[in-house]
C-alpha cells in the first residue's frame, strides 16, 4: 500500500542546475506537512511538481496510488494557494470561488450554494460582489484559500501563502488554516521559509537544504533533536560547538568542549572515542546558578547581558569557549563580569556528526 | 534661472509643433473660398462642402471601410503574434519581435514600392482588400507592441491558478488570458485605426482611384483646386484623431488603476 503522496527518487534539473536530488518523500492523508528550508533549497520546485506545473527529470510522483507525474496541473485536483494570491482580478469574489465549480461542471444552483457556503465559512459572505482590488491582503488571502477548497480537491498546496501579511494577521491566518485543517481533515502541503510557522502549524516538518531533505520529524523532535547541524541551526537557536568526543559508555558521551570545560550527552548510535563531532545546546535549557542532581555543570564568566523584553541573553565565556544563554527576566541579577555556573541536563543537548 | 530657460524651451517646441494645427482648423470655418487669411466672415460652408460633395463622402466612407477592415485584421494578426511571443516557446523571439516590428521604421515610400508589386502580382492592386491589407501592415506593429505589453502585466500565477483549478489550457485562455489582455487589443485596435486612417503614402502606391481615402483625397485636392474643405477635412480628421487618442489614454489609466490596486502589498 503507497502512501497518499509519494515522491520517488525525484530529481529535477534545469539545465545542467540540479534543484531537486533524489527525493524521497511520503505525506500520509489528512496531514499537514511543512517543506521548510532556505531560499533555494527547492521547495517552491517541489510544490510545482506536485501541482503538475513542473515536469520531475527524474522518478514518479503518486497520489492515492496512482502515478500523476505526467498529467497537466488541470487534471490533477489540487488546490494551489499562491504566495501573491493570484485571484482573477476581472472577476468578483463570488466568480473567483465559482471558477473552479464551473470547471467541474457542477449544476449551477449548486455552484451558488457551495460557493455562499464557502464564503460562510472564512466569514466573508458580504465581500461576494467585490473585486480582489477592492480587498485588503487578508481577505484576498483568504479568498485563494477559500476557491482552493471549495472543490474539494484532494490536496491542498500552499506556496508561502502567508508571506505578504504583516506579523499579527499572519499569526491569525496560521490558526484558521490550522483550524481548518483539523476541521475538513485536509491534506496540506505547506512551503515556507519561516520556521516558527512551520513549528506551530504542522504535523510533520521537512527540513530542506540544496535540494535534500534533512530531516523530516514532528516539530518536537525537529526542535529537540536535529538530526544534522544544519537542522540544528536552521530550526530556532542554538550554541553549535565544534567538540571531541572523548569516551562513549552505554549511550553516555562524554564531550570536550575546549578550555578545559567537558560535559555529558545523549550519544545516538555509531559516536565513537576519538571523533570530532558538534555539540548543539539550545539557550533556553541552560539555567544560571543552581545545579540540580545529575546535570552537566560548567563554570563560566558573564561577558554581556542583553535585554530583550520578556528574556535576557547572558553572554556567557571562558577563555576562547563560550555560549548563550536565554534566561527568564526576573531569575536572577546577573552583573557582567561575575563568575556563574550555567548547567544543563544531558538529555537537553546533542552530539551531531553530520 | 535655469528652470524658466527649461519652461521657455518646452513651451517653444510645443508651439512649434502645434502652430500648424491651430493654423489650419480657423480656415475650416471661413466663408472665403481661399485657404487663407484674414478671415473674412466665419460660416459652416466648407464643413457643408464636405459632408456633401460626392468626392468628399466617398472618401470618408472609404477612410472608413479601409480603416475598419485594417484595424480587424491587424488586431487579431498582431495579437496571435504577441500571443505566439510570449510565452518563450519559440527560438529567437527576439529576432522575430523585430521583424514584426519593422513597418515602423521602413520608410512608407520603400513599403509601398514593395506592397505594390506584390498586390499586382496577387491581382490585388486597386482593391479595397489590396489596400485593407497594405495599410494592416503598417497597423500591426502598433497592436503588437500594445497587446504584448497587456500580455506581459498578467501575472502568469493567475493562470497557473486557473489551471490547477481545473481549466484546461483553452478554457485558461478564454476565462482569464483573453479578458485580462482585452484594454491593451482595444488600445492596439485604437491605434491601428488611427495610423490607417492618416497614411497617404502607401495608399497612394496601392489604391486606385476607387479607393480614395479622406487623407489621400486631402493630399490631391491640395494639388488640383485648392479651396478650404481641407480644412474642414483636417478638422475632422484631428477631431477624430482626438477622440481615438483620449479613449486610449482612458483605457491606459483604467489599466493602470486597476493594476496598482491588485499589487499583493496592499493590505
Ligand atoms: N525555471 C527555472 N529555471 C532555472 N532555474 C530555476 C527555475 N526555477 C527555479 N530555479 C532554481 O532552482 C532553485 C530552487 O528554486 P525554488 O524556487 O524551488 O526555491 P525555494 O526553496 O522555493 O526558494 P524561496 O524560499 O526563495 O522561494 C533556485 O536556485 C532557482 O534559481
Ligand atoms: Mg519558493
Amino acid at each position: 500500500m503507497r502512501p497518499f503522496i509519494q515522491f520517488e527518487s525525484v530529481s529535477k534539473a534545469f539545465g545542467s542546475v540540479t534543484v531537486v536530488n533524489a527525493l524521497d518523500l511520503a505525506i500520509e492523508k489528512g496531514e499537514f506537512v511543512s517543506l521548510l528550508g532556505p531560499s533555494g533549497s527547492g521547495k517552491t520546485t517541489i510544490l510545482m511538481m506536485l501541482a503538475g506545473f513542473e515536469r520531475p527529470t527524474q522518478g514518479a510522483i503518486y497520489l492515492d496510488g496512482r502515478r500523476i507525474d505526467h498529467l497537466p496541473p488541470y487534471r490533477r485536483q489540487m488546490g494551489v494557494v499562491f504566495q501573491n494570491y493570484a485571484l482573477f482580478p476581472h472577476m468578483s469574489v463570488a466568480e473567483n470561488v465559482a471558477f473552479p465549480l464551473e470547471m467541474q461542471r457542477v449544476p449551477r444552483a449548486e455552484i451558488a450554494e457551495r460557493v455562499e457556503r464557502a464564503l460562510d465559512m472564512v466569514k466573508l459572505k458580504q465581500l461576494k460582489d467585490r473585486r480582489p482590488s477592492q480587498l485588503s491582503g487578508g481577505q484576498q488571502q483568504r479568498i485563494a484559500l477559500t476557491r482552493a477548497l471549495v472543490f474539494e480537491p484532494s490536496v491542498i498546496l500552499m506556496d508561502e501563502p502567508l508571506g505578504a501579511l504583516d506579523k499579527q494577521l499572519r499569526e491569525h491566518m496560521q490558526l484558521e488554516i490550522r483550524e481548518l485543517h483539523k476541521r475538513l481533515g485536509l491534506t496540506i502541503v505547506f512551503v515556507t521559509h519561516d520556521q516558527s510557522e512551520a513549528l506551530t502549524m504542522s504535523d510533520r516538518i521537512a527540513v530542506f537544504n540544496a535540494g535534500r531533505i534533512e530531516q523530516i520529524d514532528d516539530p518536537q523532535i525537529i526542535y529537540d533533536t536535529p538530526r544534522t547541524r544544519f537542522v540544528a541551526e536552521f530550526i530556532g537557536e542554538t550554541n553549535l560547538i565544534e567538540a571531541k568526543v572523548a569516551s562513549v559508555d552505554d549511550h553516555v558521551a562524554r564531550i570536550s568542549l575546549g578550555a578545559g570545560l567537558s560535559a555529558r550527552a545523549h550519544a545516538g548510535n555509531g559516536l565513537s572515542a576519538g571523533q570530532t563531532a558538534s555539540f548543539s545546546l539550545r539557550p533556553e535549557r541552560i539555567r544560571l546558578g543552581a545545579v540540580p542532581e545529575g546535570s552537566n555543570a560548567l563554570d563560566m564568566t558573564i561577558a554581556d547581558c542583553i535585554y530583550h523584553g520578556d528574556h535576557m541573553r547572558v553572554q556567557l565565556t571562558r577563555d576562547d569557549f563560550s555560549l548563550v544563554a536565554r534566561c527568564e527576566r526576573l531569575a536572577g541579577n546577573w552583573t557582567v563580569g561575575a563568575s556563574v555556573v550555567a548547567s544543563f541536563d544531558p538529555s537537553d543537548c546533542t552530539v551531531l556528526t553530520q | 534661472m535655469f528652470r524658466a530657460l527649461q519652461f521657455t524651451f518646452g513651451a517653444a517646441i510645443v508651439i512649434f509643433l502645434l502652430m500648424p494645427i491651430f493654423a489650419i482648423l480657423p480656415l475650416a470655418f471661413t466663408s472665403s473660398v481661399f485657404l487663407n487669411y484674414p478671415i473674412p466672415a466665419y460660416s459652416m460652408r466648407w464643413l457643408h462642402e464636405l459632408t456633401t460633395a460626392d468626392v468628399w463622402r466617398t472618401s470618408i466612407v472609404n477612410s472608413l471601410i479601409i480603416g475598419g477592415g485594417a484595424t480587424v485584421f491587424a488586431t487579431v494578426l498582431g495579437t496571435l503574434a504577441s500571443l505566439g511571443m510570449r510565452k518563450g516557446a519559440l527560438p529567437m523571439v527576439g529576432l522575430l519581435r523585430t521583424l514584426f516590428l519593422l513597418p515602423m521604421v521602413v520608410p512608407a515610400v520603400v513599403l509601398g514600392v514593395g506592397m505594390q508589386i506584390f498586390l499586382v502580382r496577387l491581382g490585388l492592386a486597386s482593391t479595397y482588400l489590396g489596400v485593407i491589407i497594405a495599410h494592416a501592415v503598417l497597423c500591426i506593429p502598433f497592436v503588437i507592441v500594445s497587446v504584448s505589453a497587456a500580455l506581459q502585466g498578467i501575472d502568469p500565477s493567475i493562470e497557473r491558478a486557473a489551471s490547477s483549478l481545473g481549466a484546461p489550457p483553452v478554457t485558461v485562455f478564454r476565462r482569464v488570458t483573453l479578458p485580462l489582455a482585452v484594454p491593451g487589443v482595444v488600445s492596439g485596435a485604437i491605434f491601428a485605426f488611427a495610423t490607417s486612417l492618416d497614411e497617404v503614402v502607401l495608399t497612394l502606391f496601392v489604391a486606385g482611384p476607387n479607393q480614395r481615402t479622406l487623407a489621400r483625397q486631402m493630399f490631391s485636392s491640395i494639388r488640383e483646386n485648392i479651396n478650404p474643405t481641407v480644412a474642414a477635412a483636417a478638422l475632422l480628421l484631428i477631431i477624430g484623431t482626438l477622440c481615438l487618442g483620449g479613449l486610449a489614454a482612458l483605457l491606459r489609466w483604467r489599466q493602470k488603476r486597476s493594476a496598482l490596486k491588485t499589487a499583493p502589498s496592499a493590505i
